[in-house]
């Protein structure tokens, strides 16, 4: 008996060892989500301590005194502990713990609440212009669009640092996830729905960025990298990727959308209308004010007052798609 | 002709993986040796009378355990299989296709064929003893229940060898799940599969609600029913709303893929996002549903563990009903990156995190029971004691979860793999298995060996964190959930190398279970008492195993903990008046529920091919043996008091 309890303790050495040792490599190495590079991942990454912290206050002590209880009321001859077999109500203790979990959701329910409406506005503390980015995921890849500069890249992506950058998502295959998780938490790309969101990086550097969202046979190559550069860095990248032959038209995108995955690659010119026509062709909703009926956390920058009225309500929302009118919008996108 | 056959056949069965091949021949072997020992022993006449036909609550719970643990261990290869892929980067062990398919049955089974019908196992084992009833409200009812899993079960694994798996994951949402983003079978199989076996869940729901409700022994008071019994009734409730939508929700799905309607497409006017919601107003009370009942299991042994009456008694009466209702409320938490407003995202942050506040409330209610108790530490507690600790940072990571904007980092990575397998087996299987050792010997008659127990418990226990525990930091470093393989340039190596080790720690634990299973039934402590854990509600005051009708006199229930009270009268010499012997009424067996099934089967192979004939004809079968069913009056007898007193005296009982 006793040597099998000594081997169990050694067992468990081991274990925790091995535990310990797992803690140690993950707190080395950066952990992307705790080595926030911008204003979003920054202000979530603050959230997400706040919520650990709030946390371990009730789960460490419960684990102590869960330890103490099965050590002191353990069923040994001569042990003294008080035994009350038929002691089962206090309303003062039970009081207690439906106190305590309320009181510490209230906290954290405050700091969450807080956090998830600032984040529907845009990064406040920067007077730069911001830029558009149009993603959509395909099988099995990405592709930016830049519709303010005529570029567009697969599979990686330039953004300049300090810039507020309003990406705009969809999908023209299974639905995604975009996710860089230095610089924001993800948002999914959805056929048929042009989602947004903010980003913005505080300082130049190479950022993983990824699908999150299983979407078919090579989902795991959907990865991509996102440069930060200075402002003039980024101007010479724009000035030499608008050099490239390739242009991003009707066949070039006919092309892109095979299923097969593929390398970086850069066209030095495109369609301004694919994006839209992207999102439309797979049913999506033509707005008569802003062009495109785009939904989403965060509402067009400055003062359109239209992209804020769409991300007032998931209701309505949902009610517009549900309602488009398909031959109105492909007529308006003809004209 | 022949060409026509060949190529019938290429499609029709699995080809090219040598896993595959190996499963194939593994499949026909071992069916070969089944036919073969029941052939040579006689045994189809007893299997057929004594367990294919039974509509007896004990069997069914005993044939739905077997079940779940078969899943169990299929689950359990696949995720070994998926572990192995992932121990290093760039293994080429197996395709990114047949990851897909691997990681997609594993869910599916883990939730769908192993958690709900071990639940089911303990519903059947346990819930009319405990009440002190015969049987539950409705034994047909039942056994059709158990049939239409089994059978919705082995369609969903048949699709392993023929046919092709499902790949679009656990929960396949469209468009991927659509006829455009998976043009073969396999997702077919999925949806007959589980609407199949789906209705046997449904049914189950309401037999249990209905056998709580009505099938008390006398005095029995709601407030004085076993905890396990509330939080089976919770269960219930919880089942009889959820499980239509899903039911609905696949039909859809399926009236897109067969009929090309357009519910979940975009173009046509659908939208995928209803499908997601849909899915998920099953499926998140869906994890609830699972949960339940080993609070349930907890709160048993933890009384009868610690020698003392349950802790605040209605507050966990209170918590569990609370639960069940808050669990609809929260299931746009499964997708806060969707893009919905602040206001959605903030209401369902905190739905979410309030559901945390009961189930707190019962983990002190436990501590509590404990505290000024008289703790032995035998298997069941084992495991009890395993799951606090487990629960309790697996409930935190959840509470993580639940903060919206943080969401955005944590969903579809690791983090969420390991905090939904951490509440999944740290808390579900960990209370299923507490359960399994605590209820075995009173279904079996012996007890299951302590020495082997406790290594598979320390085996599964410390594999559970070292797997676990490393994929909170993978989330955190950007792992996402489904990859079948990542660079060596993530930094992932090393964490999901230690993961491995855990998995297979946890598979070597299974593995020493089933040898102590097969160890007992030879060596393992007989209970000649019925009570070998000196219990404190009604199944402990019977012997074990029972006979068939369970109780050969109505007990009485009018205390709470009835055979507590009733042992501790008797101490103080005090007898229970004496009650008369009166037949006893009992339902016949039917061959009904295994045939039906058998046609549910048959309709659904027929519809996942698009054999329209197979699947009307297999439809009409179904619709004859209702009628049949409908038309047969001879189902139930009486046994007269002669019989249930020799049975008695035979098990050392005299009335």
């Amino acid at each position: 008996m006793w040597k099998a309890r000594k081997r169990l303790r050694n067992i468990a050495a081991i274990a925790m060892g091995v535990i310990a040792m797992a803690a140690l490599t993950g707190c080395d190495a950066n952990l992307l989500v705790f080595d926030s590079k911008g204003p979003v991942a920054a202000e979530i990454e603050s959230l997400i301590w706040i919520s650990i912290l709030l946390c371990a206050v009730i789960v460490i002590p419960v684990i102590g005194l869960f330890a103490f209880i099965v050590w002191r009321y353990r069923d040994k001859p001569g042990n003294k502990a008080p035994y009350k077999p038929d002691w089962s109500h206090s309303t003062t203790l039970e009081t207690i713990w439906w106190g305590i979990p309320i009181v510490i959701i209230i906290l954290l329910g405050f700091f969450t609440v807080r956090t998830t409406y600032a984040l529907v506005e845009p990064p406040k503390d920067t007077k730069a212009e911001p830029i558009t980015i149009q993603v959509t995921s395909l099988d099995w890849k990405w592709l930016f669009q830049y519709p303010d500069l005529g570029i567009a890249t697969v599979n990686y992506l330039h953004i300049p640092e300090d810039v507020p950058i309003q990406f705009v998502m969809t999908s023209d295959a299974a639905m995604n996830s975009f996710w860089v998780p230095q610089l924001a938490g993800q948002m999914y790309t959805m056929p048929g729905m042009a989602m947004r969101m903010w980003v913005q990086a505080d300082e130049p550097g190479v950022f993983s960025g990824k699908g999150a969202n299983f979407s078919g046979e090579y989902f795991e190559r959907m990865q991509f990298n996102v440069v930060s550069q200075t402002e003039s860095e980024f101007n010479n990248w724009v000035a030499e990727s608008k050099k490239s032959t390739q242009t991003l038209d009707q066949a070039a995108y006919a092309k892109l959308s095979e299923k097969n995955t593929m390398g970086e690659q850069t066209f030095g010119s495109m369609d301004q209308n694919l994006f839209a026509q992207i999102v439309l062709k797979n049913g999506g909703h033509h707005h008569p004010n802003n062009g495109l009926d785009i939904r989403g956390q965060f509402p067009l920058h400055g003062t359109d007052s239209d992209g804020a009225d769409h991300s007032g309500g998931s209701a309505d929302g949902n009610h517009d798609m549900s309602n488009m009118n398909h031959d109105m919008s492909d007529k308006d996108m003809h004209k | 002709m022949l060409d026509k056959i060949k190529d019938f056949a290429a499609d029709f069965f699995v080809t090219g993986d040598p896993l595959i091949y190996g499963a194939d021949v593994s499949i026909v072997l071992v069916t070969i040796a089944i036919v073969f020992v029941l052939t040579y022993f006689k045994k189809w006449g007893w299997l057929w009378r004594e367990w294919l036909t039974t509509v007896d609550h004990k069997r069914i719970g005993i044939m739905y355990l077997i079940a779940s643990l078969l899943m169990l261990f299929r689950g359990g290869v696949d995720a070994l299989l998926m572990r192995t892929q992932l121990a290093l980067p760039d293994i080429p062990f197996l395709k990114a296709e047949h990851y897909n398919e691997i990681f997609t049955t594993h869910g599916t089974i883990m939730i769908l064929f192993m958690a709900m019908p071990m639940m089911f196992a303990l519903f059947n084992m346990v819930v009319p003893l405990q009440i002190g009833a015969r049987d539950v409200a409705y034994p047909f009812l039942n056994a059709l229940s158990f049939w239409l899993f089994f059978l919705g079960a082995m369609l969903l694994n048949l699709s392993f060898v023929i046919g092709g798996s499902p790949n679009a994951g656990w929960l396949s949402y469209p468009p991927l799940s659509e006829l455009s983003g998976s043009p073969g079978v396999g997702q077919n199989f999925y949806i007959w599969g589980i609407q199949i076996s789906g209705i046997g869940s449904l049914a189950t729901g309401i037999n249990f609600l209905v056998t709580i409700l009505k099938m008390r022994a006398p005095g029995m008071k709601l407030m004085k029913m076993p905890l396990f019994t509330w939080s089976v009734f919770s269960t219930c409730v919880t089942i009889i709303f959820a499980f239509p939508i899903l039911t609905i929700t696949l039909a859809l799905l399926f009236i897109d893929r067969y009929f090309g309607a357009h519910f979940f497409t975009m173009d046509g006017g659908g939208m995928p996002m209803m499908y997601i919601n849909l899915i998920w107003m099953w499926g998140h009370p869906e994890v609830y549903i699972v949960i339940l009942p080993a609070f349930g299991i907890f709160s048993e042994i933890v009384a009868t563990f610690s020698k003392k009456t349950i802790f605040g008694y209605k507050s966990m009466v209170f918590a569990m009903m609370i639960i069940s209702i808050l669990s609809f409320f929260t299931w746009v938490h499964h997708f806060f990156t969707m893009g919905s407003s602040a206001d959605v995202n903030a209401f369902f942050a905190i739905s979410t995190m309030a559901i945390a506040i009961p189930t707190g409330v019962k983990v002190f209610n436990w501590l509590f029971t404990m505290f000024r108790g008289r703790i032995t530490i035998k298997q069941p507690m084992l495991w009890t004691l395993g799951f606090i600790p487990c629960f309790l940072i697996g409930g935190a990571t959840g509470v993580m979860l639940a903060v919206a904007p943080a969401d955005f980092q944590y969903h579809n990575s690791y983090f969420l793999i390991a905090h939904f397998h951490q509440v999944l087996i740290g808390g579900v299987v960990f209370g299923y298995l507490a359960g399994m050792y605590y209820w075995w010997p009173k279904l079996f008659g012996f007890k299951l060996d302590e020495k082997i127990g406790t290594w598979a418990f320390w085996l599964w226990n410390i594999g559970f964190y070292v797997c676990f525990l490393p994929q909170y930091w993978l989330g955190l470093d950007g792992m996402t959930r489904r990859v079948y393989t990542y660079s060596w340039d993530t930094g992932w190596a090393s964490l999901n190398f230690i993961s491995t080790i855990g998995a297979f720690l946890m598979g070597a634990g299974f593995i020493l279970q089933v040898w102590q299973i097969v160890y007992s039934i030879r060596k393992g402590e007989r209970d000649t008492t019925g009570d070998p854990w000196d219990g404190r509600t009604l199944e402990w005051s019977i012997p074990s195993p029972p006979a068939h009708y369970n109780f050969a006199v109505t007990p009485d229930g009018s205390h709470m903990d009835a055979w507590w009270h009733v042992k501790q009268q008797l101490k103080a010499g005090i007898k229970p008046p004496k009650q008369e012997l009166e037949p006893i009424h009992m339902p016949k067996n039917s061959a009904v529920p295994i045939v039906m099934s058998t046609f549910w089967f048959i309709a659904g192979f027929g519809f996942t091919f698009g054999w329209n004939w197979m699947g009307i004809s297999g439809l009409i079968g179904v619709i004859v043996c209702l009628f049949v069913r409908s038309f047969t009056y001879d189902v139930d007898y009486y046994i007269p008091v002669d019989e249930v007193k020799k049975t008695e005296a035979k098990m050392g009982r005299a009335i």
